[in-house]
C-alpha cells in the first residue's frame, strides 16, 4: 500500500510541477461557445460552465492543493512540536496553559473552527492556510507532549541533564527525535486532511476564490450542472479522492513500519 | 464513581468557557468594522451607529464579553440581523432536521461497519480482509462534497430513485444519510477490525475455544463483546465529525438543518446567527465527548480509578 500511495502522490506532484507542459490550454482561458461540452480528444476532461479546459484547471488546482498541504503541515508540525515539547518537558503552569488552549481548540469538531475563522476573516487562500494551521498544530502538540513526557524519563536524557547539557540541546538532540516517527505519520495523514480541508472550504465558497482554479471551487461550480454536465463534478472530485487516498496509503504504510504490531 | 463523575464534569467547564470566548471573539476578528461589513459599503452612518448600538459593539470589550456570557446562561444568543428572529429560536427550528440526519447516518454506519470490521478481523490477512481494509480507506479518502454529488448523479439524475434535495419523506433522507455515513463507517470498520483482532489474540478466547465453544460464539460472545468499549468510544467521539460533515452534506442536498443555516448566515454576514450555530455545534460536541467519557468510565472500572 505504501508503494501504491507513494506512486499516486508522485504522479500527482509531477502533474503539479510539469503543469503547463501536460496541456496546451490556459486554465483561465474561456471558450464560451463550447461551455459545458463533454470530454473529447482535444479536451479529455471536457469544458466547464465558462468554457475553460477542465484538465488544465485540475493540473493548476493540483498546485494549490500541494501548496496548502505543504504549508499547513510544515507550519503546524513546527509550531505543534515547539509547544508540545515545552508543555511536556517543563510541565507546571506552562503545561497547564498550553493544554487548556489545545483542549479548547479540540472542542471544535474538525473543520468547524476553520469555517468559523474564515467566516470572520473573509474567504481567501491566505485565510484558509491560517485557519487550517490553527486547527492543525494542536494534534502535533498533543502527540509531541505525550512522547516528550515519556522520553524525559529515559536514562540517557537524565544523563545528559546530569552532564549539564543545555535544555535546548537536550530537547533538540535527545527528546524531540524520539517523536519523529510519530510526527512523520501524522504529517502524512495531515497532508490528506489539509487537502480535504481546503477543498471543503472552497466547495462551501469560503476558500480559494474564482477564477483561481482549486479542486473544491471546481466542485462547487459543478453543483449547478449535475443534470446537464456531470463531468464538471466527476473529474475534480476524482483528483481530490485519488490524492487523499495516496496520502492515506502512505500514512498507513508508514504507521505499520513504525509500529509492526499493527501489521498483524 | 461519584468522584470521577464530578471531576470529569468540572474539567469540562473551562473548555466550554474557552469555546464561548472564541465564539465571542469571532465578530472582533472581522477585518475593519464588522458593522460596516454586515451592512455593506452603501450603508448610511446613521444605520451603522444604530446597528452598532443594537449589537452592543459600542460598549467596552469587557462589558460586551460579560453581557455575552450572561446572555448564554439565559439561552439568549442574540437576534438574527436578517430576519430579526431570536437566534436561539432560529436554531431550535432547524435542530430536529440535523439530528434526524446525524442519527440515521450513525445508525447506517454502525450497521454496515461493525459486521464488516468483524469479518475482516476473523479473516485477517486474507483477500476478504484486504478488500474490506481497502474499501475502508477508500471510504475515508472520499470527501463528502464529492460522494454527495456523485450519489446524486447516479441515483437521482441517472436512475431517478431518490429526490436530489429537500426534506419530507424517508426517500429524501437516503442520499444525505449515506453521504454522511460513509467516512464514519470507514473509521468504524477499521476500529472494529483492530479491536476485535486484539481480543482474538487474548488467551481467554483460546481458552473458550479449548473448552469447545464454537468459533462463532467465541468471536461474538467473547471477543466482540470485550472490543465494544473502544468501538463505543470512537462512535461517541465521531459524533463531532458527523456534525461538521452535516454542514457540507446539508448544503449539497439543501437539507434544512443547522449546518445549512450556518453557511447561509455566513453568506448574509449575519454574525449573531453564525456565532449561535457554531456555539451550538461545538457545545453539542463537547457534551457528546463528556457523555462518551462517562460511559467509558461506567463500562471499564479501571478508567474511574486512574
Amino acid at each position: 500500500m505504501l508503494k501504491v500511495g507513494a506512486a499516486i502522490v508522485l504522479v500527482m506532484a509531477f502533474a503539479a510541477i510539469a503543469g503547463p507542459m501536460l496541456t496546451p490550454f490556459d486554465p483561465v482561458q474561456q471558450e464560451l461557445a463550447l461551455r459545458l461540452s463533454g470530454p473529447t480528444w482535444g479536451h479529455p476532461f471536457g469544458l466547464d460552465e465558462l468554457g475553460r479546459d477542465i484538465l488544465a484547471r485540475i493540473v493548476a488546482g493540483a498546485r494549490i492543493s500541494f501548496l496548502v498541504a505543504v504549508v499547513v503541515v510544515s507550519v503546524s508540525a513546527v509550531v505543534g512540536t515547539v509547544f508540545g515539547s515545552i508543555a511536556g518537558y517543563f510541565g507546571g503552569l506552562l503545561d497547564d496553559v498550553i493544554s487548556r488552549v489545545t483542549d479548547t481548540l479540540l472542542a471544535f469538531p474538525g473543520l468547524l473552527l476553520a469555517i468559523a475563522l474564515v467566516a470572520a476573516l473573509g474567504p481567501s487562500l491566505g485565510n484558509v492556510l491560517f485557519a487550517l494551521t490553527i486547527i492543525g498544530w494542536v494534534g502535533y502538540a498533543r502527540l509531541v507532549r505525550g512522547q516528550v513526557l515519556r522520553a524525559r524519563e529515559f536514562e540517557y536524557v537524565q544523563a545528559a541533564r546530569a552532564l549539564g547539557a543545555r535544555t535546548s540541546r537536550i530537547l533538540l538532540r535527545h527528546v524531540v527525535p524520539t517523536a519523529l516517527p510519530a510526527i512523520a505519520v501524522q504529517a502524512t495523514l495531515g497532508m490528506a486532511g489539509a487537502i480535504i480541508g481546503e477543498a471543503g472550504l472552497s466547495f462551501l465558497g469560503l476558500g480559494v476564490q474564482p477564477p483561481t482554479p482549486s479542486w473544491g471551487t471546481m466542485l462547487n461550480g459543478g453543483r449547478a450542472h449535475l443534470l446537464d454536465a456531470p463531468h464538471l463534478t466527476l473529474f475534480p472530485g476524482l483528483a481530490i479522492a485519488l490524492l487523499v487516498l495516496g496520502f492515506n496509503f502512505v500514512g498507513d504504510g508508514l504507521r505499520d513500519l513504525a509500529d509492526p504490531k499493527r501489521k498483524r | 464513581m461519584l468522584h470521577f463523575l464530578i471531576r470529569r464534569i468540572l474539567l469540562t467547564i473551562p473548555v466550554v468557557l474557552g469555546v464561548a470566548t472564541l465564539v465571542f471573539s469571532l465578530i472582533h476578528l472581522v477585518p475593519g468594522d464588522p458593522v460596516q461589513a454586515m451592512l455593506g459599503e452603501s450603508a448610511s452612518p446613521a444605520d451603522i451607529v444604530e446597528l452598532r448600538a443594537r449589537l452592543g459593539l459600542d460598549r467596552p470589550l469587557l462589558v460586551q464579553y460579560g453581557a455575552f456570557l450572561k446572555g448564554l446562561t439565559r439561552g439568549d444568543l442574540g437576534t438574527s440581523l436578517r430576519t430579526s428572529q431570536p437566534v436561539a429560536a432560529a436554531i431550535a427550528e432547524r435542530m430536529p432536521a440535523t439530528f434526524e440526519l446525524a442519527l440515521v447516518a450513525m445508525a447506517m454506519a454502525t450497521l454496515f461497519a461493525i459486521p464488516l470490521g468483524i469479518i475482516a478481523a476473523v479473516r485477517a490477512g486474507t483477500r476478504v480482509d484486504h478488500a474490506a481494509t481497502t474499501l475502508a480507506l477508500v471510504g475515508m479518502s472520499m470527501p463528502n462534497f464529492y460522494l454527495g454529488p456523485l450519489l446524486a448523479i447516479v441515483f437521482s439524475v441517472g436512475l431517478g430513485w431518490f429526490p436530489v434535495s429537500g426534506r419530507g419523506t424517508p426517500a429524501h433522507l437516503v442520499l444525505p444519510a449515506i453521504t454522511l455515513a460513509a467516512p464514519l463507517a470507514a473509521i468504524l470498520a477499521r476500529m472494529t477490525r483492530a479491536s476485535v483482532l486484539d481480543e482474538l489474540h487474548e488467551l481467554y478466547v483460546l481458552a473458550a475455544r479449548a473448552r469447545g465453544v464454537s468459533r462463532f460464539r467465541a468471536v461474538m460472545i467473547h471477543a466482540f463483546r470485550n472490543s465494544l468499549i473502544p468501538i463505543v468510544t470512537v462512535l461517541g467521539l465521531q459524533f463531532g465529525a458527523v456534525l461538521t460533515g452535516a454542514v457540507i452534506t446539508e448544503t449539497i442536498f439543501a437539507w434544512p438543518g443547522v449546518g445549512r443555516l450556518l453557511i447561509q448566515s455566513i453568506g448574509f454576514r449575519d454574525y449573531p446567527l453564525v456565532q449561535g450555530c457554531i456555539l451550538l455545534i461545538a457545545v453539542t460536541y463537547v457534551s457528546m465527548n463528556l457523555l462518551t467519557d462517562l460511559l467509558y468510565g461506567l463500562l471499564d472500572p479501571r478508567i474511574r480509578y486512574e
